[in-house]
């Protein structure tokens, strides 16, 4: 393999400027718009990122100023991110499902200079918070559509205005931009990456361009893509999930990226394009799974047929394939021939059958899942990392894909196991620290290492076991240690279950509130004749109690120690949601926030001899009213658990 | 810019009147709303305007040409557009399916052509698969384009509803209750649609809407029906002190 550790010596922009000299005519983008995909070539991808740079330095954009994106994935998005870098500034984004008092503060602690926001949503949040942002000098927006009342204000800018600046500068002086793009460093910081963060604030990890170019080449070192390969842009900007590939891994090897029609288009545009690699949060592949089993529910009898005997068939397959192993003969034709038969069409009809690798991060994926995925032909592995760390620092390695770990170390990271069983990391993707936090990049490169928070351990093959933030760890009352995120993962490994909050830390036992599947359930529950009116309806339908009690018998009988068993659960009545705080960005639980919020729930999840409770549910819509209902949530005891 | 206006128009049914000398007028690049009670004659004047029904009396016109007694082709090509109430479309077809199909009336070439589709056919059915992309774009209906139109939620069936008028490149839009049966955040899309209709697109809007918040909202002009007649007409404002428009609305004290 072609060694590809020069490309270390160059800042993105840089990188971008050597793929227009080496591969100029190649498309680098895809965007699909009024139905059609466009493509841009590296050419033109470079020409538009220098219009922006230009362009942001006309209007008083200077070394070292931040721009703060916030936008669903647009072409745009990259322009403007790496016409930032290549003039000395620094990019950030900010999640489009942000609140505006969330977007005045970080755009407050991160000083931001300019900002860019894709359309009229966006731009009307930024406008709500203007007083607190005095230091933000020009907003850019990318859609002019419901523009009209801001266009007298020149605070606004059509990026289309800032393409012409950028061109008129260059016209003057056709070397400036080479000379601006020479300037930096690869070690120089070129994006604050938020991170989510369970608790408080979120604090903006400073990455620089070697940061990412590393990883970009140390991923591709394990797992090659070709130039010809394609990837489609479909997670936020905000999250270091989608940086990695577009900054990281596009640069590092020239891979195009699709971008789709619009967010709600995302699944139908990715079976338009059939990318070669994906990443995604588990609940993408929870989705996608819960899509193929309905669509085989709804299909005809012999498709049924086909899929439930070579799905067992799969699975055996799928448990040879992930270890290593070699696969008798016969097990290996009867895999081949349900691959043709049903497997085949079935991964074309996601739009997955061109995918090489799939990868899974952010959080745990259910064993199961690996084994469906991997038994139904589609090669899915978990990576682990930190947004400090660019994302990705361990993953599985092709035939060596073990459920319950992460993988290895990529090349060039070393991993340690502190004494208090922190899992610590050393590579050159290692963030330089938080911005303007010093105390807490202290506590985070103590010792030269990352500190990830997580605890973990090294197993027998070597691959790292990830168990629990180890501020997450719960104790019950008789000092038994047991990790809430690890049993939460089991329940909701069941399909009839969406979501999870498991308790008990110094209690007598553990118990859970539990989110049902709306669609999975709802499915089920129209199967079996159970009517039902609204998601809060469905979850307290004794039905569904039953069902969710037959899975949590399941669960409590593989538990591996009996102080892992579920004594009490209760039904919530709604999703937890993001809107609502009971979730991250990313979708991770906010653990002491869902504690506080449903308290009277927990508390009663301690009473045994409570089995119903009349709870008042406040709901709170997207654009802040509230409305309370009364509603009763019934308490279920596990006789055999204790 | 074209007024259309209503003169004196009288339908009859049997011995009912379902209009009585009403006079409209509507102004161009504004939104006109007609509201009223129940039966009180509102898609009958738009059955009027879009040449459904031609009034017993009166005179319709739209700019130079009268309309009065024209057919609903011959209206649609002045650049009068309507969506219905009760959706008109083809259920068993996609949405792109329907979209493209609403400007058969630009589909000029002949069978020959169509047999080769090589040249002016497939010219032309590429420039009008612009303008649909456009229209779906406006809306925000990429992500059903290609989803049978009986599949597809109320509220978004009428979000086609409007489409399919708009494909027409109309200059004057009528809207039936595009917001009827649906809840607050499809109507606020709709709202919103409108208003960038107006101005974006600089189309005029006749709306029949039962919404009154909506109407009192986004209207520049209404008109009040009742029984048939005009018993208010003016700015929000002025409808809404109007004690005859008070009266047919809540009832005599």
């Amino acid at each position: 393999m072609e060694n590809k550790d020069h490309l270390l010596q160059y800042t993105i922009p840089q990188l971008l400027r050597w793929r227009v000299a080496t591969s100029g005519d190649r498309v680098a983008l895809r965007e699909k718009e009024f139905g059609c995909w466009n493509s841009y070539t590296w050419d033109r991808y470079y020409d538009l990122v220098r219009k922006t740079g230009l362009g942001l330095r006309e209007i008083g954009f200077k070394k070292e100023d931040k721009i703060a994106i916030i936008s669903d994935n647009i072409p745009e998005v990259l322009y403007v991110a790496i016409g930032a870098q290549a003039v000395g500034g620094i990019s950030s984004a900010i999640y489009q499902t942000s609140l505006p008092g969330e977007i005045g503060g970080i755009l407050e602690y991160l000083n931001v200079s300019v900002v860019f926001c894709n359309d009229q949503e966006q731009v009307d949040k930024v406008v709500e918070v203007r007083d607190r942002i005095p230091h933000v000098k020009k907003v850019i927006y990318e859609d002019p559509r419901g523009m009209r009342d801001y266009q007298s204000d020149d605070w606004f800018m059509f990026i289309d205005e800032l393409y012409k600046l950028g061109d008129a500068q260059h016209s003057k002086d056709p070397e400036l931009f080479n000379a601006l793009v020479d300037e930096s460093k690869p070690d120089d910081v070129c994006h604050l990456c938020l991170t989510s963060g369970t608790t408080g604030l979120p604090k903006g990890a400073m990455l620089t361009h070697r940061n990412y170019i590393n990883m970009g080449l140390q991923l591709t070192e394990v797992d090659p893509l070709l130039q010809t390969d394609e990837y489609v842009s479909f997670l936020p900007f905000a999250w270091i999930g989608e940086q990695m590939n577009s900054f990281g891994v596009a640069m590092a090897t020239g891979i195009a990226v699709n971008f789709p029609e619009s967010v709600e288009t995302s699944m139908d545009d990715l079976k338009e394009i059939g990318p070669h690699f994906m990443f995604g949060a588990p609940r993408i592949y929870e989705t996608i799974r819960s899509q193929i089993w309905l669509k085989i529910d709804e299909s005809y009898w012999l498709n049924r047929t086909f899929y439930n005997y070579f799905m067992k068939i799969g699975e055996k397959a799928a448990a040879y394939r992930m270890s290593g192993r070699k696969m008798p003969a016969g097990l290996h034709f009867l895999a081949w021939l349900g691959k043709q038969i049903i497997f085949r069409s079935l991964v074309n009809q996601i739009g997955l059958l061109r995918l090489r690798r799939a990868y899974t991060g952010g959080a745990a994926l259910g064993p199961e899942l690996f084994t469906f995925y991997q038994a139904i032909g589609v090669n899915l592995k978990q990576i682990y990392g930190q947004t400090e760390i660019v994302g990705i620092a361990y993953m599985h390695r092709d035939g060596d894909v073990r459920p319950d770990t992460v993988g290895k170390p990529l090349p060039g990271t070393e991993c340690r196991i502190s004494e208090e069983g922190e899992i610590l990391s050393r590579s050159a993707s290692v963030t330089p620290g938080y911005y303007k936090l010093p105390e807490k990049t202290a506590e985070l490169l103590e010792g030269g290492w990352l500190h990830s928070g997580d605890a973990g351990y090294i197993d027998e093959h070597g691959h790292l076991v990830v168990i629990d933030r180890i501020s997450d760890v719960m104790h019950n009352e008789n000092g038994e240690m047991f990790s809430p995120m690890f049993l939460e993962n089991r329940l909701k490994f069941s399909p009839y279950i969406k979501e999870a909050v498991i308790f008990g830390d110094k209690r007598a036992y553990v118990a859970a509130l539990v989110n049902v599947d709306p669609i999975v359930v709802g499915k089920w529950a129209e199967d079996k004749g159970i009517s039902f009116s609204t998601y809060m309806d469905l979850s307290a339908q004794p039905e569904v109690a039953e069902l969710i009690r037959d899975e949590v018998v399941k669960i409590n009988k593989n538990s591996e120690k009996s102080h892992f068993k579920i004594r009490r659960f209760a039904i919530l009545y709604k999703l937890l949601d993001m809107d609502d705080g009971e979730l991250t960005k990313t979708g991770k639980i906010r653990r002491k926030f869902v504690r506080e919020k449903y308290n009277d729930l927990y508390e009663a999840l301690y009473e045994e001899k409570v089995t119903e409770k009349r709870v008042e549910a406040l709901y709170q819509y997207q654009d802040g009213q509230t409305s309370t209902v009364d509603t009763t949530i019934r308490f279920h005891t596990m006789e055999e658990a204790l | 810019m074209t007024h259309l206006i209503v003169s004196e128009a009288t339908l009859t049914f049997g011995g009912l009147n379902a209009l009585t000398k009403v006079d409209v007028t509507i102004e161009p690049g504004l939104i006109t709303s007609i509201i009223g009670p129940n039966g009180a004659g509102k898609t009958s004047l738009l059955n009027c305007v879009s040449g459904f029904y031609h009034p017993t009396s009166g005179r319709i016109r739209y700019g130079q040409r009268n309309l009065t007694h024209s057919s609903p082709h011959q209206v649609s090509n002045m650049g009068i557009a309507r969506a219905f109430q009760n959706l008109e479309l083809f259920r068993g077809l996609s949405v792109l399916d329907n979209l493209l199909l609403a400007r058969h009336q630009n589909l000029n070439y002949s069978i020959f052509h169509a047999l080769i589709f090589f040249g002016k056919a497939s010219r032309i059915e590429a420039e009008n698969r612009v303008y649909v992309e456009k229209v779906i774009d406006f809306m925000e209906l990429e992500p059903y384009r290609k989803k049978m139109v009986g599949n597809l939620s109320y509220g978004v069936q009428k979000r086609v509803e409007v489409a399919r008028a708009l494909t027409l490149a109309p200059k004057l839009l009528l809207l039936d209750e595009p917001m009827a049966g649906m809840n607050i955040e499809e109507k606020e899309d709709i709202v919103r649609f409108i208003l960038d209709l107006k101005k974006e697109w600089g189309i005029t809007v006749v709306l029949v809407e039962h919404d009154l918040g909506v109407v009192m909202d986004i209207s520049d002009q209404i008109y009040v029906l009742d029984f048939g007649e005009v018993i208010g007409s003016g700015s929000p404002k002025e409808v809404a002190a109007n004690p005859r428009v008070i009266e047919a609305y809540i009832g005599e004290e």
